[in-house]
């Protein structure tokens, strides 16, 4: 291709183009017009007009968990950048590929107070992996590829590009971005194969445990689709249990035997006990939050622990480890599986049957059991009717957070990765409804169902403009409990329930609200309308809102309260009583 | 903490806008300590500079310091020179006396005998240069209080490993 000149605006699309991207989710600005401009001459790159910049970064984090592929976000200047904060912030948390174009003064305005300034790279600095400030054009197609390589290289996450308006306009050579896209980074460098000496290691320990466990994180589902696939074949050859963290949950079959259910604060009784008592801890993937560690010093006392993380930053973070591994969970696992298979080591049987006899009387205990209800809809119910009539289809799940967040990750089962989108290291409220919309975007024919509280869906509802704009089909599924149900049940626990500011005065009518965007709205308030409302919310054709009507009273158990070991589980509402939550537990969020 | 450790580590940088907003705030952010930090490009062709800084933490606090230090994109290589073998450190002060008669002799004295050069002098001011460790120019300080010490200004440490090897 001949040298040509291109302004910064060109440059811009034809680099996201050449990086295979179809999709921005963006709104305009003064800042960003030249962008806008070029948008509307070309027609490879879709444009989704949002109706808040927070959502943009939802459906951009929505559609890169279902896809693999990079999110791209569009913002303008000042208000632009700053409302997409929350969502840089949610995409740092659970790396999450995301380059974010935020708008600009023109660089000889910066740092006068000019209109609509915000210094975006300096608010973003913390909560994104890495940010930019482009001042010359000529450095623009450079740092574009960059920014790419590093949003989803290594340990993805969200990157800013701030473009001062003036860079957008300027002229520079430009002859295709191809070669540019390969070169990476001259000083990030991340590493994606394991140490074999480690590898060897955790390879004998693993053999040798009598009472192992794996525990994998969303660093599995982020190492694709492989990494899933090899995850499973390791635990089938080793017979070894497996938990999974809330970003996990779809690594490994939950319909499989093996699989012991989530773990952590709201994870099953099985799984925080095998944690507890195991000998081998074998860690692919996640990073011991204090949502799954709870009380550290008591933390699986007996265990030895396998650390497998792209991040060296993960480990021996909050939990020392005897063998770390750095490198890519795909790579790692393969490594591991060929030297298992060629060693074909000798397990103790009779150890490991003796530790899945122990299971299975932990299991026994039904964790998840719930009181039944002709009347009221229990929401553990409508979670169990929702995955039994969806589970034929291709569903994607999103979540708010909350109970109904909880419930979604005991509940729903999960038997592929990139299905199950949630806010697990920030735990946004609202992102649940734009995430659905960016997955709607990425799989079109997808059955994809945002499952709400109803007070995080008032946090992002916006958004359903955008959804009836693009004729998404997307599903609110809302668990409505007329309350913060998360916080009520903390004051029931802590505050002697006086449940100060947890009730959700003055909801809208969700039907009437559906209706009024000329969407599908469905109520269910007896446990025989669930089927019903289900199956006609999944033969709808257009957006639908579900307000499921439940038991406001009902709390989310198992749950391991702050401050307290996983032996320390509180089972059902009877326990409550008896356990008491330390001082230490109670400055814990 | 009773295992708290005294670390000096060096970091190569891209010499680029906000890397070290980026050092300091990562410090700030996550609640290490920084008893030191000092910055100057030290290749201009490749555009490198370097970073020292004294910090102080538990050993896994430390560790986890490098790791999050390494995970910054422009950082080119990090060196913990407290725990890799033995290094030299050097910091460098400017210190104004003020005085007269024989608090002003006793000063000069003093000043002979830690190897501090006057670099300016009124009638009843000095303004001392010294360079050398830092808890050589700590005791220093400390002599020059009594006879009049009025200002300071001090780089931080700049330090570099013994031996042949380069970062
Ligand atoms: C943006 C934001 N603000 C506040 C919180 C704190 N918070 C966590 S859960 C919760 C209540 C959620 O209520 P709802 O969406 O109705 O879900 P439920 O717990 O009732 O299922 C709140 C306020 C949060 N997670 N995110």
């Amino acid at each position: 291709m001949a040298k040509r000149k291109l302004n910064g605006s060109e440059i811009i699309i034809q680099c996201l183009i050449e990086a295979g991207v179809d999709t921005i989710f963006g709104y305009p600005g003064g800042a960003v017009l030249p962008i806008y401009d070029e948008i509307f001459k070309q027609n490879r790159l879709k444009h989704v007009l949002v109706r808040q910049e927070g959502g943009a970064v939802h459906m951009a984090e929505g559609y890169a968990r279902s896809t693999g592929k990079l999110g791209v976000v569009l913002v303008t200047s000042g208000p632009g950048a700053t409302n997409a904060v929350t969502g840089l912030a949610d995409a740092f948390m659970d790396s999450i590929p995301v380059l974010c174009l935020t708008g600009q003064v023109p660089t000889h305005l910066i740092g006068n107070d000019a209109f609509q300034e915000a210094d975006t790279t300096g608010i973003t600095r913390p909560c994104t992996k890495h940010n930019y400030l482009i001042k010359d054009v000529k450095e623009l197609e450079r740092y574009l590829c960059e920014a790419i390589f590093v949003a989803t290289s290594g340990r993805p996450g969200p990157v800013v590009i701030d473009l001062p308006k003036d860079v957008l306009i300027d002229e520079t050579r430009f002859d295709g971005a191809r070669e540019k896209l390969k070169i990476g980074h001259r000083s990030y460098k991340p590493r994606t194969k394991g140490d074999p000496k480690k590898i060897a290691e955790a390879v004998d320990l693993i053999s040798k445990a009598k009472r192992p466990i794996f525990y994998c994180g969303g660093g599995v589902i982020n190492s694709g689709v492989r990494a899933s696939k090899r995850l499973c074949e390791l635990v089938g050859i080793t017979g070894a249990p497996i938990t999974l963290t809330l970003m996990g949950l779809g690594a490994y079959p939950a319909n499989d035997e093996k699989f012991l259910g989530m773990l952590g604060m709201h994870g099953t009784y099985e799984a925080n006990l095998a944690m507890h008592g195991c000998d081998v801890m074998i860690n692919i993937g996640a990073r011991f939050d204090d949502r799954v560690t709870g009380l550290l010093s008591e933390f699986a006392p007996e265990s030895k622990k396998i650390h497998v993380d792209i991040d060296p930053s993960s480990i021996n973070k909050n939990v020392a480890v005897e063998i770390p591994i750095v490198g890519d969970c795909a790579s790692v696992l393969g490594d591991m599986i060929k030297l298992w298979r060629e060693k074909k080591p000798k397990q103790d049987k009779r150890a490991l049957s003796a530790w899945w006899k122990q299971i299975a009387k932990w299991r026994a205990r039904e964790c998840l059991k719930y009181n039944q209800s002709n009347d009221v809809i229990k929401p553990q119910l409508a979670l169990q009717r929702l995955y039994e009539l969806t589970k034929k289809r291709d569903t994607y799940i999103t979540t708010e957070v909350g109970q109904h967040q909880m419930w979604a990750a005991q509940f729903y089962k999960f038997n592929r990765p990139n299905r199950w989108m949630t806010s697990g290291g920030l735990g946004t409220m609202g992102y649940g409804f734009p995430a659905a919309i960016g997955v709607q975007i990425a799989h079109p024919r997808a059955t994809v169902i945002d499952i709400a509280g109803e007070a995080s869906f008032l946090m992002n509802m916006q958004e359903l403009s955008t959804a009836i704009q693009y004729r998404l089909p997307v599903n609110i599924f809302i668990l409505n409990n007329h309350y913060m149900g998360m916080v009520r049940q903390w004051q029931e626990l802590l505050y002697s329930s006086r449940y100060s500011e947890s009730y959700s005065e003055s909801l809208p009518d969700f039907v009437k609200l559906a209706e009024s965007y000329g969407a599908t709205g469905l109520r269910a308030l007896k446990p025989d309308d669930l089927d019903p409302v289900i199956n006609e919310m999944l033969a709808s054709d257009k957006l639908t809102i579900a307000d499921i009507v439940i038991d406001e009273t009902e709390n989310c158990f198992p749950m391991i309260p702050s401050g307290a070991s996983h032996n320390q589980m509180l089972l059902g509402p009877a326990d409550e009583p008896e356990k008491t939550v330390s001082e230490e537990g109670m400055v814990l969020v | 903490m009773d295992n708290t450790e005294k670390h000096t580590i060096a970091v190569l940088v891209d010499n680029e806008a906000g890397v070290l907003a980026r050092v300091i705030g990562l410090f700030s952010g996550r609640g290490y300590n920084i008893e030191s930090l000092t910055v100057a490009e030290v290749d201009v062709q490749e555009g490198l500079s370097r970073i020292c800084v004294v910090t102080s933490g538990t050993p896994m606090v430390i560790e986890q310091i490098k790791a999050q230090l390494d995970r910054l994109v422009p950082v080119h290589k990090i060196s913990d020179l407290t725990a890799e073998g033995e290094s030299v450190e050097r910091e460098l002060a400017l210190i104004k006396v003020k005085g007269k008669g024989n608090k002003r002799v006793e000063a000069l004295r003093i000043a002979d005998i830690f190897r501090a050069r006057a670099i300016d002098s009124t009638n009843n001011s000095f303004i001392f240069e010294i360079s050398g460790k830092p808890d050589k120019i700590d005791a220093f300080i400390n002599l020059m209080q009594p006879l009049g010490l009025n200002e300071i200004t001090r780089t931080g440490v700049v330090a570099i490993a013994r031996g042949p090897k380069g970062l």
